[in-house]
């Protein structure tokens, strides 16, 4: 590790009414794993973006190995040894691993040449793949393999991964972070942006802050605490979650074998699924994105309705119910997409609370919007969560995603609901506002609903959930008390009963060695 | 071969020319869609190259220049739909609608002067010996050169499509166009080529409606075709050999139907003429029904609008 890779000097990118970086600098050695940390909006995707060659600098200078850098196009980033691994893949469902490689080299070799070099190179790394598959038949720990073998194909100087751990289970990040000390001990340089300070900490050599496009800080991760490493990226403190004592009531909402075809062509089915949730329980549900969260999600809220006598609530038959007969009965829910799904986004926060207030709260009169109560309810919710906008006549998609969660999140609170469900409720949401909505979850539950949380963040249902299920392929786990229950546990529920992780894991030391 | 008083033998080989307007059109349309664009634009495309293929011929007396011309028109029209869906981002099933209504006008007004003028004929392609061969000879080697053309853009668009580079780019950006991005492929450069070349063929099946076809310029003469060409290539599974089929199927019943009228059959000519359209229809819904990958071999990102914004 002597020298620099990766110099970057003063670089500036101002948006229209934001400035997304400000005179950033830092640099990254060979072999380097650089931990780039912020929450959200600091500014580290546009960054990494000219760095790869996407968004153009307004001003200031970058060197790869001490020659002037400015790549105008991704292909010329690739061509000097930059290669990134995105956060949404930039993957193609309908085309094999071999056709999606090949999309991302510049002259790649004659197909058949490319699939046995694409099995060579994926068994040196312990990624195992098969050319001839599918992407959209990968599950997300193989697709994110075939974006770094495609990378590797490159032999990269330097790797960018932007949130790479976000969909893996607990034994893939390890099969991960193998792969990248490896990469790291043979001189590769990585960029590693994450949320998640344990990893970076075990990780990362280097790490360099960002807060609101500018750099206020850098330290050695493992030097640390998780803690002082947030408060870095907040610039301040936050309140912990405080949990305090709940005892779980009768049931709320019983589910008994419930089954449902895939909602979407490469999407799960769900398979037998029962649960029970209590009044004053918080369950929480973990998976692998894409492994029936958004299905069983809408099977619950009532947009899918299911089979007779699968969903009962409170002691009655709702499989039939719509969502406002649900909402009705006490069941209300937030689905994953806030823009789209849980709000629309050119409709004002005022008329947000309309779609799906009027049921449990008086904003209709004789058929009629109300209006003047509309709004009121509406800025209850901002005042109450603490929602940051100028008023309730801003339209939703002017929120940022934080406030925006924290907005829909509250609808649902405040109308008091009986059972609450909500999937991935801090996804993308910065750590203060986070702990805001978790704490929120906690006290509907202290207060007698019953709350099912479905997330990846397992660390948040560790933090919040009473018991924990794992969702895999459709099929939901048995619950277990969180308490007591190791992370290893955990990662091996996700992965299935078919103990498929457990001998992927086995084959990874041959294959390394 | 005589068969319930129809000529089999004149039937295949009319089928082919019948065929011949449909098969390019829905072949560029196939194309297009391929790239991720809805273009319902395609029965404007196909009345003006039609009218513009006519005025070329008649104007310079050679039929090549004709189809030349109509190409062109068909191509400049497709790029005006991208112009407006790709750039100013408008919404691309109206603007489709709205190309079709803006070509059926259009070459309304272009045509008037030439109603009733008959183009200069094109030939048979020379084959020698190989045409006197019994029936085959009249079946495959006694057409225009278009007709082999149309055949060998098939075959071209399904090699190119699934091993060439260019194929490969071309189905990424029809199936993720952010992901295609973000590897740095020019979206809306790629989705232009492939509209123009969609148009082009469009373009280039409506002049040889009006110069070999019928041969002469009609208004509204396109009936229709363009609209078919479009089912064809959804219920053909955005496949270029299933498209063939789809074509030729349809071109089969038209020259049936016509061959059924001739020859004195007491159906009622509207049944007749109307069939094409049906069976081609049932036929081809049947086999994607059949065929359980119908929906999904849909490109992911069809008809969606594509901004580099983030």
């Amino acid at each position: 590790m002597t020298g620099t890779l990766l110099k970057i000097d003063g670089l500036t990118k101002a948006y229209p009414g934001v400035v997304a970086n400000d005179g950033v600098g830092f640099s990254v050695a060979p072999g380097e794993v650089h931990a780039l940390l912020g929450e959200n909006g600091a500014g580290k995707s546009t960054l990494v973006k000219m760095i790869y060659g996407l968004v153009k600098p307004d001003a200031g200078t970058m060197e790869f190995r001490g020659a002037p850098y400015t790549p105008a196009e991704p292909r010329a980033a690739r061509a000097t040894g930059v290669a990134m691994v995105f956060q949404h893949f930039s993957l193609f469902e309908a085309l094999n691993v071999a056709e999606n490689v090949a999309l991302g080299m510049e002259n790649p070799p004659p197909m058949r040449d490319l699939a046995a070099r694409i099995r060579e190179i994926s068994h040196a790394y312990g990624l195992p793949l098969d050319p001839d598959r599918l992407v959209g038949d990968l599950s997300a720990g193989e697709r994110q393999r075939v974006e770094i073998v495609r990378c590797l194909l490159q032999d990269p100087k330097l790797l960018i991964m932007d949130e790479p751990t976000s969909v893996l289970t607990p034994q893939e990040v390890e099969i991960l972070f193998r792969t990248l000390r490896k990469l790291s001990s043979e001189g590769t340089a990585i960029l590693y942006i994450s949320h998640k300070l344990e990893e970076i900490r075990a990780l990362c050599d280097g790490a360099t802050i960002l807060r609101g496009g500018k750099v206020v800080g850098s330290c050695i991760p493992r030097d640390k605490t998780a803690r002082e490493l947030a408060e870095m990226m907040v610039g301040g403190t936050f309140a912990e979650t405080r949990r305090g004592g709940r005892t779980p009531g009768a049931p709320v909402l019983v589910v008994k074998d419930l089954s449902l075809p895939p909602m979407s062509q490469f999407g799960p089915a769900l398979k037998h699924v029962d649960l029970t949730l209590r009044a004053g329980e918080i369950l929480g549900i973990g998976g692998v994105a894409g492994n029936g969260q958004e299905e069983l999600l809408a099977t619950l809220s009532g947009e899918v309705p299911s089979a007779d006598e699968t969903v009962i609530l409170k002691g009655e038959e709702a499989s039939h119910l719509g969502p406002n007969e649900r909402r009705a009965r006490g069941l209300l829910s937030a689905p994953e997409e806030r823009l789209g799904h849980a709000a629309v986004p050119a409709m004002s926060l005022t008329e947000n609370t309309l779609l799906t207030g009027t049921i449990r709260k008086p904003l209709t009169k004789k058929g009629f919007i109300d209006m003047g109560a509309a709004r009121a309810f509406a800025e209850e919710i901002i005042r109450a969560f603490d929602v940051r906008t100028p008023g309730p006549h801003v339209a939703a998609r002017a929120l940022s995603g934080g406030n925006l969660q924290k907005y829909v999140i509250g609808r649902e609170v405040l109308q008091a609901p009986d059972v609450l469900i909500v999937n991935q409720p801090t996804w993308g949401v910065d750590a203060a506002a986070a702990a805001s909505i978790r704490q929120a979850l906690i006290d509907l539950a202290a207060r007698g609903a019953g709350v099912i949380v479905i997330s990846q963040d397992l660390d948040e249902l560790m933090e919040i959930a009473d018991n924990f299920c794992a969702l895999y392929e459709g099929r939901l786990s048995a619950p277990r008390p969180v308490e007591g229950l190791s992370l290893d546990e955990i990662g091996l529920m996700l992965g299935g009963a078919q103990g498929m992780t457990e001998a992927q894991i086995e084959i990874q030391p041959e294959a390394l060695a | 071969m005589i068969v319930g008083g129809i000529d089999v033998v004149t039937l295949i080989s009319m089928l082919m020319v019948a065929s011949t307007p449909v098969l390019l059109a829905a072949t560029g349309e196939l194309v297009a869609e391929k790239s991720g664009v809805l273009n319902l634009g395609v029965e404007g495309m196909m009345i003006v190259g039609a009218v513009a293929g006519f005025a070329a011929a008649v104007t310079t007396g050679s039929p090549v220049l004709g189809f030349a011309g109509g190409a062109l028109a068909g191509a400049a029209m497709a790029a005006l739909f991208a112009l407006l869906t790709q750039v100013f981002l408008s919404n691309q099933t109206a603007t489709g609608l709205a190309l079709t209504l803006f070509g059926l006008g259009l070459s309304a007004l272009v045509g008037k002067p030439f109603e009733g003028v008959r183009p200069p004929p094109t030939g048979k392609v020379p084959f020698g010996p190989l045409s006197d061969i019994p029936m085959l000879g009249r079946i495959l080697f006694s057409h225009d050169w278009v007709v082999y053309l149309s055949l060998a853009l098939v075959a071209a668009v399904w090699g190119m499509l699934k091993y060439s580079r260019a194929g490969l780019i071309l189905r990424a950006v029809g199936e993720n166009h952010d992901a295609a991005h973000a590897l740095g492929y020019r979206v809306i450069a790629v989705r232009f080529a492939a509209l123009a070349f969609g148009g082009a063929l469009a373009g280039l099946g409506g002049a040889y409606l009006s110069l070999i076809r019928v041969p002469q310029w009609t208004e509204g003469m396109t009936a229709g075709a363009g609209w078919i060409a479009l089912a064809i290539v959804v219920f053909a599974s955005w496949r270029a050999g299933r498209v063939l089929i789809g074509a030729y199927l349809f071109g089969g019943i038209t020259a049936l139907q016509l061959q059924l009228q001739a020859a004195g059959y007491a159906i009622p000519v509207h049944l007749l003429t109307m069939a094409p359209y049906v069976l081609t229809i049932v036929v081809l819904v049947v086999l994607s029904a059949l065929h359980r990958h119908g929906a999904q071999a849909a490109p992911a990102a069809l008809g969606r609008s594509f901004h580099a914004s983030n």
